[in-house]
């Protein structure tokens, strides 16, 4: 179908878009990578000397680095795990006949409109302060010990604000894709006697397939460099519980301004994202290719 | 849809979505409500708080010390700014993807889609110098091309698999009429694709809105959108809820009710492609 | 007609040369805490005198001093004022990145300032930055609450146990009140901010006189063992994520009966449209334990100009204004005396309204004569700063020790492996940084 010519001028349209995203990301990681050998510490000005692999040796050898590792795991896997599993939920029943189905929908949605530093703020205050906060009001309402979310279970904490960020986005998707598939088929399984399990099992898992595939790749890339949610509740911490590998990079290069250390760190977190893009590219080329 | 569905299903249909629905929307409803509190009442047991006086007062005094629609349009232009650009950059692109596919397409994107996982905290001593050289430090345009690269990925993805769903035949019938390539984006293929770039603006626009890293640490105050104007109310000193509910308000509002007039867009639009 | 022309093009050029020195456009950068804003609200009738106009960056704490600290280091020039530290000022001015301050004119009278606060933003002799507020700590304490309990205000500093002993005698938290509030959120401005000068109190140090850190030694041990247990008997749930501004806010509203803190709160908490004690709070010193050596700590805020700003000249006549005797009339006489900004000059002790709305005020001015910096531990250190160490690499080192004091708080880890970890990340960044070779 695709001519010569038709072959030129597509390479012509897409190469402003390859040119800008390259030199967006050479640009920024040349530097990157230039700075991760030098000694370079914003608080003290003067010559930076090439130190070789020192600052990737301090970035390792630092003991936060595995928590931060296995924490940004936790954190992505904990997440997608609520986002599918509630967004799957969340279609299901939205795709339902209902009365005031318009409202329902806008109202699930609506936490996906929320800035990130916004609803980071409002769940500590509001409602995870055990002083102030709602739940804090309604343990001391039931007589219990109020729960202090972010130095008892701070990471599952953070998850579930993440989690309330983006169940709607994975609701909305799957519901989309939900709303495709073919009723007849399905009503032509319940005539044969499947019942709903085996119907849900058989017909709506497998066609849901691609849009989980979807969800999991871009929420991937969003959730591995969490940040503001982390930044405005825990800082962290308690000690490194809430580090992630976004955060532990954020401290090294914006807190102790040692910015040889932060490039090593953010060569470190490009070289661990891409090795999951390319497993992630691996799973959805399987699924995706039409 | 020939199935009749029985009032009591849909009734506990109802219930049950209304719920949960609910249970989503809560913390939202619950910063609209303490935002027209006094700050005393904002502290409250529930129950108190919604028994309290309802005052006005919040949203004067955050609007007293900062100056919420220089914040606001900032975040408009910026946001909106960035979408546009990159629709221009991106519909080209995506075109080209989706109707001459070549061995290495299905590559290119995913290594678009890959640039998105440069973590912006390690990138911004690099950036912040660039922005100085170029004098782009606290300007909108600055702000505008950098959401705008950011996004990217994310919008000619969208738009591919919504162009990919546009039969070619369509494409080659209006190449045999003697239509141009330019003629052909704009008055074949645009159309059609209409109701995919609308969702496309939507998304980019929501997350331009929301980003918060960028936009903050490369303003000072004149191109300072609104995530900068929530960021000094985060930790005040003494009773700050009703004023942290108010100034979350106002920063969230404009793109909530933006959200809710698009909501079947959004609904119907979001696929990525997941949808055969 | 050629005259006149030549005449118009003159008086331009005249009003377009002049109009630049006149009216500047100022981006300055502030803390979002209660004196920085009423600061913000005053500074219209200063843009009216002036003609200059100013744009308000306001930010939380550690976002504007991450914010300031990469625009100054990178030379960005994004702003003509900043709101720095004690920390910051003497750092920063060594390096050249802040424009001296000793010529702001007589009217100024730089004698007024306090000399230990002049001495804190000053290096080598040479001003940086101009003290909007300074602090010390002490405890804060419940008058009504003491009486219940039938105990006395103590007439001279106690040692931390005797305060344990008191703190237990108040706890009382069936009727809502802890025992003791302290900052517990991590970060080197807040919870060790408190925690230092209990260390220094215990005898512990930062450094000892060959930098190397000290951390994991038997004084800190007692001290973080001290303060963990009396948080989690006495404290209020959640202290590991109490600030400052957490803890205050408790403290006004009648949550706390004891509170070691930040002079500088008391005009907050006396003040009986923010605060529902101001009635029935009293203060003492800040507890010694095996020496009083650096048990109050010592902080200003402060206005500087960095050396990237363009507009020196206008932003010069601004700190000026807000930091002069004028300013501190000022807010005295519309918000209220108790309500000026505290601890920086004498002229503002010798002031009979502000004395009679502040009963605090002559121990806040006896707790920051007091404080010396210099001279900080029981042990020689070889480092300035209370509760901090004044050398760039503290922030990093800090930050850390404060996370795992959290942690340990929060009961993550045991008190050992907090000194441990903080033992070893201290010895990684004074070896990274060549202290120690």
């Amino acid at each position: 179908m695709a001519t010569k010519a038709s072959r030129a001028a597509a390479r012509l349209m897409i190469s402003p878009a390859v040119l800008l995203l390259l030199g967006w990301m050479i640009v920024p990681l040349s530097l990157t990578v230039y700075f991760s050998f030098l000694r370079y510490n914003l608080l003290m000005p003067g010559d930076n000397p090439f130190v070789g692999w020192e600052n990737y040796q301090w970035f390792v050898t630092d003991t936060s680095f595995t928590a931060a590792m296995v924490n940004t795991l936790l954190l992505v896997g904990g997440v997608l795990l609520i986002t599918v599993l509630g967004g799957i939920l969340f279609a299901l029943l939205l795709d339902q006949p209902m009365w005031g189905q318009g409202v329902i929908r806008i109202m699930v949605i609506a936490p996906f409109f929320v800035m990130p530093t916004v609803s980071g703020l409002v769940w500590k205050n509001m409602f995870m302060n055990p002083v102030n906060g709602i739940f804090g009001h309604i343990a001391q309402g039931l007589g219990m010990a109020p729960i202090d979310f972010f130095s008892q279970v701070p990471l599952l904490s953070i998850i579930g604000i993440v989690s309330w960020q983006w169940l709607p986005f994975a609701t909305l998707i799957l519901l989309t894709a939900l709303q495709s598939l073919d009723q007849e088929q399905l009503e032509a399984a319940e005539m044969d006697g499947a019942s709903w399990p085996a119907r849900f099992w058989f017909i709506m898992l497998p066609h849901l397939a691609r849009a989980i595939t979807v969800v999991i790749l871009i929420q991937t890339i969003f959730l591995l460099s969490v940040f503001a949610e982390i930044l405005v509740t825990t800082n962290g911490g308690p000690g490194t519980a809430t580090t992630n590998l976004t955060y532990l990079i954020y401290v090294s290069s914006l807190l102790q301004y040692d910015v040889g250390m932060g490039s090593a760190g953010g060569v470190i977190a490009i070289i661990l994202a891409n090795i999951v893009a390319i497993f992630l590219m691996r799973m959805i080329g399987k699924n995706l290719d039409a | 849809m020939a199935r009749a569905t029985a009032p009591a299903r849909k009734a506990l249909t109802t219930a049950i979505a209304g719920t949960l629905a609910f249970v989503m929307f809560f913390p939202i409803l619950w910063i609209v409500v303490l935002s027209f509190k006094s700050e005393v009442d904002a502290i409250r047991a529930p129950l108190q708080v919604l028994s309290s006086g309802w005052t006005l007062d919040s949203y004067g005094a955050v609007q007293e010390r900062s100056d919420y629609f220089k914040h606001f349009w900032n975040s408009v232009i910026i946001s909106l700014g960035s979408t546009f650009l990159g629709l221009l950059v991106a519909i080209p692109a995506a075109w080209a993807m989706a109707f001459v596919p070549g061995k290495q397409t299905r590559n290119v994107l995913m290594w678009m889609l890959s640039t998105k996982m440069l973590p912006p905290v390690g990138v911004l001593v690099p950036i912040y110098l660039l922005f100085i050289n170029f004098g782009l430090l606290d300007t909108r345009i600055g702000l505008v091309v950098v959401l705008m690269l950011i996004n990217l990925p994310i919008i000619i993805w969208m738009l591919y698999t919504y162009f990919r769903e546009i039969p070619g035949e369509i494409l080659e019938a209006a190449r045999m009429d003697g239509a141009s390539l330019r003629e052909e984006v704009l008055y074949v293929l645009t159309p059609m694709a209409l109701p995919g770039i609308a969702s496309t603006i939507l998304l980019n626009v929501i997350l331009a809105w929301n980003e918060a890293f960028w936009t903050l640490n490369l303003t000072a105050s004149r191109a300072a959108p609104l995530t900068a104007f929530i960021a000094s109310y985060s930790s005040p000193e003494g009773l700050f809820y009703a004023k942290l509910s108010a100034a979350s308000v106002m920063a969230i509002a404009p793109i909530l009710i933006m959200g809710w007039f698009s909501q079947k867009q959004l609904v119907r639009g979001l696929t990525f492609g997941a949808v055969k | 007609m050629r005259l006149r022309n030549a005449t118009v093009a003159a008086t331009a050029i005249a009003l377009v040369t002049g109009g630049s020195a006149v009216a500047e456009d100022l981006t300055i950068a502030t803390v979002n805490n209660s004196d920085m804003i009423i600061m913000q609200k005053l500074s219209p009738q200063w843009e009216e005198a002036t003609g200059h106009t100013l744009n308000w960056v306001v930010l939380e704490e550690n976002v504007l001093r991450q914010r300031v600290t990469t625009d100054i280091a990178t030379k960005g020039g994004s702003f003509d004022i900043v709101t720095i530290g004690a920390y910051e000022a003497p750092i920063w001015g060594k390096q050249g990145w802040l424009n001296a301050l000793d010529d702001l004119g007589d009217a100024y009278d730089y004698a007024d300032i306090f000399e230990p606060v002049r001495n804190g933003l000053s290096a080598d002799g040479t001003l940086y930055a101009v003290p909007f507020y300074a602090e010390s700590s002490f405890t804060f304490y419940r008058t009504d609450l003491f009486e219940k309990a039938g105990l006395e205000k103590p007439a001279e500093q106690i040692t931390y146990d005797q305060f344990a002993e008191m703190v237990a005698q108040l706890h009382d938290p069936e009727n809502g009140v802890y025992g003791t509030c302290q900052r517990g959120k991590a970060g080197w401005g807040e919870n060790m901010a408190f925690v230092g000068p209990m260390v220094n109190a215990f005898g512990g140090r930062w450094f000892d006189m060959e930098w190397n850190p000290t951390i994991d030694s038997p004084e800190w041990k007692a001290a973080i063992t001290y303060y963990v247990d009396l948080m989690n008997n006495y404290g209020p749930p959640g202290a590991s994520s109490n600030g400052h501004n957490e803890n205050r806010a408790l403290f006004a509203d009648g949550k706390c009966a004891t509170w070691v803190d930040a002079t500088s709160a008391a005009g907050y908490i006396f003040n009986p449209n923010e605060s529902s004690v101001a009635d029935k709070t009293d203060f003492f010193q800040a507890p010694k334990q095996v020496t009083d050596k650096g048990t109050g700590w010592f902080w200003a805020w402060a206005l500087a100009v960095p050396s990237s700003s363009t507009k020196v000249d206008a932003a010069k006549e601004f700190l000026a204004w807000a930091t002069s005797k004028d300013y501190v009339t000022l807010v005295g006489e519309s918000e209220g005396w108790v309500a000026a900004p505290p601890g920086t000059r004498k002229s503002t002790y010798e002031n009979a309204a502000y004395v009679e709305a502040a009963p605090f005020a002559k121990t806040v001015e006896t707790s920051i004569l007091a404080a010396n910096p210099a001279d900080p531990t029981k042990d020689p250190v070889p480092y300035t700063g209370i509760q901090f160490v004044a050398i760039p690499e503290f922030q990093g080192i800090g930050n850390y020790v404060g996370q795992q004091i959290a942690a340990a708080l929060a009961g993550q880890q045991s008190v050992d492996q907090a000194l441990a970890n903080s033992q070893t990340f201290a010895v990684r960044e004074m070896t990274k940084a060549g202290y120690i070779k």
